[in-house]
């Protein structure tokens, strides 16, 4: 199918401008996936703004010489640096000034300063049924699966031209057809005090990605709404370990009210059965430490923590005094509650470091340490710590990273699957 | 051996060694941007590097960033002499896409069935701009 371009988007693509860049980035990605045209979008999330090396400071700098501004309501995801002042990023220059070039290059083209991976629980709430284009893995599948507006998985530099351009291509996930499911993920076989537990999420998130990949899988067997974030937690893992963009929980998220709704042709393909013994082995593949004998830090917030998940924090480290240090990734949305209520202040003098704006694997925060041992709740961060920081990874519940934290040792709880 | 592909994001011509990946890969937080070192450890191909190889790729998974660390490889000089995908990938190839608008040579990437790539594993592959693949003995 080639694609059909209107008089004005043919219009804008031929100029000269930041604006007909965008719009060329914009026609070239639909071209590529066979995308028969463009459609408007509602709202953009910025995964763009990070900074990886020179070139993606150069290419947000030429958008804004050329005129550009998004012509949505853009969030941006987190930057390279934490511009609250909350923690220290060792990032040296040159790489500083670059990095916050590319920040400020992306707020002169008019996007929010939101600096989270988490905008769904900072206000950004696209509609059910709205086209949007949003970056960012855990951003995309929460979008999609959570509050049942469409997106497909936009690379970096897409977002920012859709934004721009207000255009997306028509393909994926912003077609219904491509939004139902072709297979169950039954977890009906796993405990129910696992299925309560909070590390259920993301190991089952983990499993999830592995074992669908990009597919479109609808969860059976969950019996009651397990709240935002364990939905944030299993969608962020399930992104990061699979190419997984939307998923459905039966009875739980929007476009799901039952499997057959959602399953072509009320059927599915494959059933994945899911026992004790892989949910055991998924779990353990979130850890990479050899030796489990210390931890040198923790590191929690991917995606950014809630306003709840730092009333639990506090809540599980009771005014004690911390061992090594519980690394506190969020945003300033949070941050800002957190200043209010004085929590900022209780965490801080108990030895957490609370982390605006980034978080530990996106940027140099933890120290530079050769064979340092990371524990986590987080199946995001299982997944990218030992390639982005070299620390291994040993995972989680919240409450047993906080007690490994106070003690300088892992401590586990067994919670059987 | 010889094959002619069908071209994804055209690009300049390229000539250097196969790397077969046996696994999907998440170019941000599994290959440094910059480097090109395969980083992710749980990666079969850990430790490999990218730049300059004629990349061969299942797949990739995780983070929307893989076409930001592709461009830093082009833009830096360590990017693979060409890929090839057996589908095209709307994340990793905006790195290639934004690259050309930026004015920067970048690689050509190909498309190519997922079983034709272990014929290439350990050869000299070289690719033509016109999308054809052919192996030094």
């Amino acid at each position: 199918m080639s694609l059909a371009l209107g008089a004005q988007e043919q219009a804008v693509a031929a100029g000269h401008d930041g604006t007909a860049m965008a719009m060329r980035i914009v026609v070239e990605s639909a071209a590529l996936l066979g995308a028969p045209r463009l459609i408007p979008i509602a709202s953009a999330h910025i995964d763009g703004a990070l900074y990886h090396g020179d070139s993606g400071t150069l290419f947000a700098e030429r958008l804004v010489e050329g005129g550009a501004r998004v012509a949505v309501r853009s969030t941006l995801n987190v930057g390279a640096l934490d511009l609250m002042g909350c923690s220290r990023v060792r990032l040296e220059e040159p790489a500083r000034g670059m990095a916050r070039r590319m920040m400020e290059a992306y707020r002169k083209l008019g996007c929010e300063q939101s600096w989270t991976c988490a905008p769904y629980q900072a206000g950004h709430r696209p509609a059910q049924g709205t086209d949007v284009a949003w970056g960012e893995s855990n951003a995309v599948v929460f979008c999609n699966s959570v509050l049942g507006a469409r997106t497909n998985r936009y690379g970096d530099f897409l977002d920012i031209a859709c934004a721009i351009s207000g255009r997306a291509p028509d393909y994926g996930l912003h077609r219904v057809e491509n939004r139902q499911a072709r297979l169950v993920f039954d977890v009906s076989g796993l405990s129910a005090s696992f299925l309560g537990s909070e590390i259920a999420w993301p190991v089952l998130g983990s499993l999830y990605g592995r074992e669908v990949g990009n597919a479109v899988g609808v969860v059976t067997g969950v019996s009651h709404h397990p709240g935002e974030d364990a939905l944030k937690a299993f969608g962020a893992a399930a992104a990061s370990s699979g190419a997984v963009g939307l998923f459905h929980i039966a009875g739980v998220t929007p476009e799901a009210p039952d499997a057959e709704t959602i399953l072509v042709g009320g059927r599915p393909e494959t059933v994945i059965h899911v026992t004790p013994e892989m949910a055991a082995k998924a779990r353990a593949g979130l850890s990479t430490a050899i030796t489990q004998t210390a931890i040198d830090a923790v590191a929690i917030g991917s995606p950014h923590l809630s306003s709840a998940e730092f009333d639990a924090l506090e809540r599980l480290i009771a005014g004690r005094r911390l061992h090594v240090p519980i690394y506190a990734c969020t945003g300033r949305h949070v941050l800002t509650t957190l200043e209010r209520n004085g929590q900022r202040k209780t965490l801080e003098a108990s030895g957490v470091v609370i982390v605006a704006d980034t978080c530990v694997v996106v940027t140099p925060i933890l120290p530079e340490l050769a064979g340092g041992v990371l524990m986590t709740n987080s199946g995001k961060f299982a997944q990218y710590a030992p390639g982005n920081t070299g620390y291994a990874v040993l995972y989680g519940s919240l409450a047993d990273c906080v007690e490994s934290a106070v003690i300088g040792k892992p401590f586990f709880t067994d919670i059987a699957a | 051996m010889s094959a002619l592909a069908e071209i994804l994001v055209p690009g300049r011509a390229g000539e250097g060694e196969a790397l077969v990946l046996t696994a999907p890969i998440s170019f941000w937080g599994g290959v440094d941007p910059q480097s090109g070192r395969i980083a992710d450890v749980r990666h079969p191909q850990h430790g490999e590097t990218i730049a300059g190889r004629v990349l061969f790729l299942p797949g990739t998974i995780g983070s929307s960033s893989a076409s930001a660390v592709l461009m830093e490889l082009v833009h830096n000089g360590h990017a693979p002499a060409a890929l090839v995908l057996h589908e095209p990938d709307a994340i990793l190839l905006l790195g290639l896409i934004v690259g050309r608008e930026m004015g920067w040579r970048t690689p050509v990437a190909l498309r190519l069935e997922r079983d034709a790539f272990a014929a290439y594993r350990g050869r000299r592959v070289s690719v033509a701009d016109d999308g054809a693949l052919t192996t030094a003995i």
